[in-house]
């Protein structure tokens, strides 16, 4: 049974008097443990789909079914909590707190969890060892590189266990070499059984991954 | 991690507009806090003077004779064949509703006597009640304790040469001077005090006086009522309200109360302007934050609480501050106003409570809109690359 299970999706859009048909139809399935990429150019719809399966975005149309709970069912607030309990998300331009140190901002998922502070804080000095930044979890965004603020980012993401981790043009902003070595951390992640989704425009971190989609026109070709 | 860290680390980081959102709501507190306790400051001592003034209802006899004048106040006429009082009814007084605000009941018998070859007025007091109510009295010696004493007005004893210790016969008695009043610039500097008991006997009044004095307590006391009160119990009386020594000093207040409470809701309603704006503004910078605590989880409560939260503890730092100033500036603004230079400020912790729970309450009102506004902002939109 995949974790992920998309039947029939369709995203309009509004834009001035127009329609604009982001998704005309998304079938896909993707297994736990996978590694995916969705490829495709600026307005194919890739972006759309991946804030639609973070469940963020009403679809027009379709279901999507993540880890056995058809997302945009769930009643009111449900749907924060999926995301709080089942996701993770890592961010095109981090988005990291800038008043809060890395460890801080890494803590963030879990403010709204009831754990004990020092429970929270050990969760979170492992995620930031997990991604190489276990001596720099007192700096600030301000006082890390784009790469480690990535790291950062990708620690924030995995500090709840959560069962997808859903990137967005993860290495957009970084240089060639910090973009492989995030690539190679997320694959080190998928390798230790993380269920990887990705949405990246580079073709080159496709080769990380184990299955690559391409989006075009808001339909899989 | 717990969303008041957020709260906290947000309001250290944006210190200025933090500052700004502090003085504009304090300003608003301590503008009401001035007013108030100003006005209340005022009032009181007002009413701390209106104490001072002695009697405020009279109280004589049911009189179509002449009048006569005492303290340069109009009384009822006196008469020879006038009815005078019966002491008995004023047992009455203690029995009405506003009872409670009665602070002295001075009766008072008169009568012409021959001392020294003078005709003088002779007044019998109870000296426990008059002393209470004329505080203004300074007496170079004792009041009278016994009935073989009496206390000379000041233009009195130089009549009739008699200073405190000296002896005088009145209708062939002899009372010793117990004390001598300093110059009022009343008409109680001509007059022969004695124990009220002692000159009705003299008079041939024995149970009767001819005007009671009455002091009420002001504060909030419905003198008018207390009036027909007064009245109903002693038909054969004419009670009338000495009001018109304070009631322009009091409307002149009431006008400033007024105006003072229109002032502080203008204060109020720009200070929670102020509140709101600055909310809005912080909120529209923080999209992207909101979008990312959206993303990860986060309830629309919970982004709620983050907003209140910070608006609260904003607004009770402002709350103390203004709380602070506007004591400040109540004690530097009364002696100007007040009529008095010892007029005192009055600390009201009720006050104190009111105003932090003021400040906290309009903080978080016009935080609401702008916590709602964030609550419901779309983390998609919020995030803009998702």
């Amino acid at each position: 049974m995949p974790i992920i299970a998309i039947r029939g999706l369709k995203k309009s859009y509004a834009s001035g008097n127009e329609k604009v048909d982001a998704l005309k139809g998304v079938d896909l399935a993707i297994e736990a443990g996978e590694f995916v990429t969705i490829m495709g150019k600026s307005g194919s719809g890739k972006s759309t789909l991946l804030s639609i399966l973070g469940g963020m975005n009403h679809p027009t149309a379709g279901e999507v079914e993540m880890a056995g709970v058809n997302l945009y069912q769930l009643p009111g607030e449900k749907l924060a909590d999926f995301r709080a309990r089942h996701l993770g998300f890592v961010f095109q331009s981090f988005h990291l707190i800038p008043f809060l140190t890395a460890l801080e901002n890494v803590m963030l998922p879990l403010a709204i969890v009831k754990m004990k502070k020092a429970a929270k804080r050990e969760a979170a000095h492992k995620a930031l060892e997990r991604v190489g930044l276990g001596g720099k979890v007192d700096r600030l965004p301000n006082q890390l590189s784009g790469g480690e603020q990535e790291r950062v980012a990708i620690a924030r993401a995995i500090v709840t266990n959560p069962h997808i981790l859903l990137a967005d043009e993860p290495t957009g902003n970084l240089d060639t070499s910090t973009s492989e070595e995030v690539m190679a951390l997320f694959r080190e992640l998928n390798e230790a059984g993380q269920t990887v989704v990705m949405v990246t425009h580079n073709p080159e971190n496709g080769a990380y991954s184990d299955r690559t989609i391409q989006i075009r026109d808001g339909v899989v070709v | 991690m717990k969303l008041h860290t957020i709260s906290i680390n947000n309001l250290r980081r944006r210190k200025a507009k933090m500052v700004f959102l502090t003085v504009g709501l304090a300003v608003g507190v301590a503008t009401i806090v001035t007013l108030v306790t100003l006005t209340r400051s005022m009032s009181s001592d007002i009413e701390r003077k209106m104490d001072e003034f002695g009697a405020n209802i009279l109280i004589t006899p049911q009189s179509n004779g002449l009048s006569l004048t005492y303290g340069g106040i109009s009384l009822g006429g006196v008469t020879f064949d006038q009815h005078e009082i019966r002491e008995a009814d004023l047992s009455r007084i203690k029995t009405i509703k506003n009872r409670r605000n009665i602070s002295a009941i001075s009766p008072k018998v008169l009568g012409g006597v021959k001392v020294q070859g003078h005709d003088v007025l002779l007044v019998g007091v109870d000296f426990a009640s008059e002393l209470k109510m004329k505080q203004w009295w300074n007496i170079f010696g004792d009041a009278p304790k016994t009935d073989h004493e009496v206390l000379l007005g000041s233009d009195a004893s130089k009549v009739l040469n008699a200073s405190t210790g000296d002896s005088i016969a009145i209708k062939g008695e002899t009372f010793k001077v117990a004390g001598v009043l300093d110059q009022t610039g009343s008409q109680d500097d001509a007059l022969v005090f004695a124990q009220l008991a002692k000159a009705q006997r003299m008079l041939g009044k024995e149970g009767k006086v001819s005007l009671v004095e009455v002091a009420a307590l002001c504060s909030g006391c419905p003198i008018g009522d207390m009036v027909n009160q007064m009245a109903e119990l002693l038909p054969d009386t004419k009670v009338s309200a000495i009001q018109q020594v304070v009631e322009g000093r009091l409307k002149a207040l009431d006008q400033f109360k007024r105006f003072s409470y229109a002032m502080a809701g203008v204060v109020v309603l720009i200070g929670s302007l102020v509140v709101f704006v600055t909310m809005m503004g912080n909120v529209n910078e923080r999209t992207t934050e909101i979008g990312v605590f959206r993303a990860i989880g986060f309830r629309k409560s919970h982004i709620m609480r983050i907003i209140l939260l910070e608006a609260a503890l904003v607004s009770l730092f402002a709350g103390f501050i203004g709380y602070g100033a506007g004591m400040g500036g109540a004690k530097l603004a009364l002696p100007l106003m007040a009529e008095t230079k010892n007029a005192h400020l009055i600390w009201d912790p009720y006050v104190a409570a009111g105003s932090i729970a003021l400040a906290v309450t309009l903080g978080l009102i016009a935080s609401l809109y702008p916590a709602l506004r964030a609550s419901r902002m779309d983390p998609t939109e919020a995030l803009r690359a998702l």
